[in-house]
């Protein structure tokens, strides 16, 4: 590809005391996309992000944005990016109005024009009504918002996210996700990292799937998806006791392992959609109508993308795919 | 309590989706500032630091009821018994135990700077491009503003109680001027324990370990001569001990120079080592 790299990493690594919390991870992301980096608690994620952001010194590997060595060339690589942590990174003493204010000063802006600019970015993120209380008061999507807004006070040229929506309502998810497209849209480089798939799905157009401390599998989207199986199947049947059936008549049907959970009238199966020239979706329904074939009573169906679970198990099962 | 009420508020408001184009038009053309001096930085974080204590005004506690407490508690105390009456004792008293409180003061600079840390908002600072010691030079020049509160506070109360000092308005605030300049060399040291420590339980551990010492073994509350010879060793070299007769001195109207180079000196080497240590953790951190 010809594009330029925005973020370029290459062995790197980061040990606390024994544990390898980062053990060698090489990324390439490329400019003016949203990179998704997936994992698990304790994957690794946000030391990762923290190296690539300054916060952190690297042990071992290098880490470049736009060329620049995070190290080396800490402050220039702080001029062109932003982060937006985990916790909340605005002070909560302040109000959101003086905790723009405060950033817009420290970016060089003279007062008036930290105003302005604090006033713009409080009505452009809704949070205007708000901005004379202690960011303290803020809910959860409020805290989010005033946060990626203090990181886009000057249009960086790449903003982490470091599990933007964890513990965020569906409704202030959306907004964030909305944010996250209006920042790329306008040529920003976004890396966001998730325990979401869904999210990675629905942002992110290249995806790192990270374990401990490691890259277990990289890709578009797309590739990523036919490594692991399109969907999951899960059926709750009315009767415990044509499950056995059930399975057998799923595993042709499917053409997949199909599991017994641990509630007695449920099953789930990974349907590939890749392997056969029909998409998951009609495979599905074919299974469905086989099964009501059998005289088998259905009460629940879903159709949905593999949990985070389900991705590490297939992952861990066939290691380096598409790496 | 007032910030329960307002969190209800807060959620009770109806709060505007963010517009998508109304966000696109955020990001737009604006060009990038160029970066801000070294004293602009710092001062802005100084700016923070008056924010906070408007917002947070509970903790101007340590730095006026306590030091009235101090005051009052160790002149009639000790009054008598060390002087012969209060007024008299409060001459020498006074300039000593100005010291000792603003110089115990000092050490929740390090508590900040701890609860501080464990909060995203350092996270925040520590990417911007900016002279990397400016947060934490913010941090003191907020503090200075506590350390002349509390100055101003005791000298109040002395002089209620019968303080009257030689050296005039002159001599007086030449006395706090040395107390202010040594205190913002000496508060790097906690600095650097509040980026060292965990916990904001054990930076307060290790601050009383250093201050009750360091305050205590000085010449604040009786002339040395009736130490042993050893505890004598410790407490005339003490940086404590030069400042505060250097404080009493020029509240007397004397100009103790030797005093005041020697109050000076330490406070360079205080400031040399402690803060490249604290700036030295900071990058690290």
């Amino acid at each position: 590809m010809s594009t330029e790299l925005a973020i370029e990493t290459t062995g790197l690594v980061k040990v606390f005391g024994d544990n390898r919390a980062v053990d060698g991870i090489d990324l390439a992301v490329p400019t003016g996309t949203v990179y998704g980096v997936l994992g698990p608690n304790g994957a690794g994620k946000t030391t990762a992000v923290r190296m690539l952001a300054t916060l952190l010194r690297p042990d071992g590997g290098s880490a470049r944005v736009f060329g620049k060595d995070v190290v080396k060339d800490a402050d220039a690589v702080r001029s062109r990016v932003s982060l937006t942590g985990q916790y909340a990174s605005v002070d909560e003493d302040l109000t959101g109005a003086e905790n723009l204010v405060l950033l817009g000063r420290l970016l060089g802006h003279s007062k008036p024009a930290a105003r302005d600019r604090a006033a713009q970015l409080l009505d452009g993120f809704g949070l205007s009504e708000a901005a004379d209380k202690q960011v303290k008061n803020y809910s959860g999507g409020m805290r989010r918002r005033i946060d990626i807004a203090a990181s886009i006070l000057n249009t960086p040229d790449v903003l982490f996210l470091d599990e933007p929506t964890t513990g965020l309502d569906p409704r202030s998810r959306n907004q964030v996700w909305d944010i996250v497209r209006a920042v790329v849209d306008h040529g920003t480089t976004v890396l966001l990292t998730t325990q979401y798939l869904d999210e990675a799905d629905q942002l992110a157009s290249r995806i790192a799937v990270i374990d401990h401390g490691k890259v277990i599998a990289e890709g578009t989207k797309g590739e990523l998806k036919a490594s692991v199986g399109s969907g999951t199947v899960h059926l709750r049947l009315r009767d415990a006791g044509q499950r056995a059936e059930a399975q057998q008549v799923l595993t042709v049907a499917l053409d997949a392992e199909v599991q017994l959970d641990a509630d007695p009238v449920a099953l789930t199966a990974r349907v590939d959609g890749q392997s056969t020239e029909q998409g998951a979706a009609e495979q599905a329904g074919r299974a469905l109508a086989e099964l009501a074939r059998c005289g088998i009573t259905v009460d629940n169906f879903s159709l949905g993308q593999p949990s985070l679970d389900e991705v590490f198990l297939a992952l861990t099962d066939k290691k380096g795919v598409a790496a | 309590m007032s910030t329960a009420t307002a969190k209800t508020e807060l959620e009770g408001v109806e709060l505007a989706a963010p517009d998508r184009e109304r966000l696109a038009a955020l990001l737009v053309g604006q060009g990038r500032p160029p970066r801000p001096s070294a004293l602009s930085a710092s001062l802005t974080f100084g700016w923070r630091a008056m924010l906070k204590i408007k917002h947070v005004p509970e903790q101007l506690f340590d730095v006026t009821a306590f030091p009235i407490m101090l005051v009052l508690m160790y002149t009639y105390l000790f009054g008598g018994a060390l002087a012969g009456s209060t007024e008299e004792y409060i001459q020498f008293l006074l300039p000593g135990i100005m010291v000792m409180s603003v110089v115990m003061i000092t050490m929740y600079t390090g508590i900040a700077v701890n609860t501080d840390i464990a909060k995203g908002v350092f996270d925040r600072f520590r990417t911007l491009p900016i002279w990397r010691p400016a947060p934490m030079v913010g941090y003191l020049l907020g503090d200075v503003l506590r350390y002349l509160l509390a100055s101003f506070v005791m000298l109040a109360v002395g002089m209620a109680i019968g303080f009257r000092p030689d050296g005039g308005v002159l001599g007086v605030l030449a006395g706090i001027a040395l107390l202010i300049v040594f205190s913002f060399a000496f508060s790097w040291i906690w600095t650097m324990f509040g980026l060292l420590l965990r916990s904001e339980k054990s930076v307060m551990g290790v601050s009383m370990m250093v201050i009750f010492p360091l305050t205590f073994l000085s010449n604040v509350f009786v002339d040395p001569k009736t130490m042993p010879g050893w505890l004598q060793a410790f407490v005339n070299n003490s940086p404590v001990t030069h400042l505060a007769t250097a404080v009493r001195d020029l509240m007397e109207g004397a100009w103790p120079a030797t005093e005041i180079a020697w109050t000076l000196g330490w406070a360079g080497v205080l400031l040399v080592v402690f803060g490249s240590a604290t700036m030295r953790l900071y990058n690290r951190k």
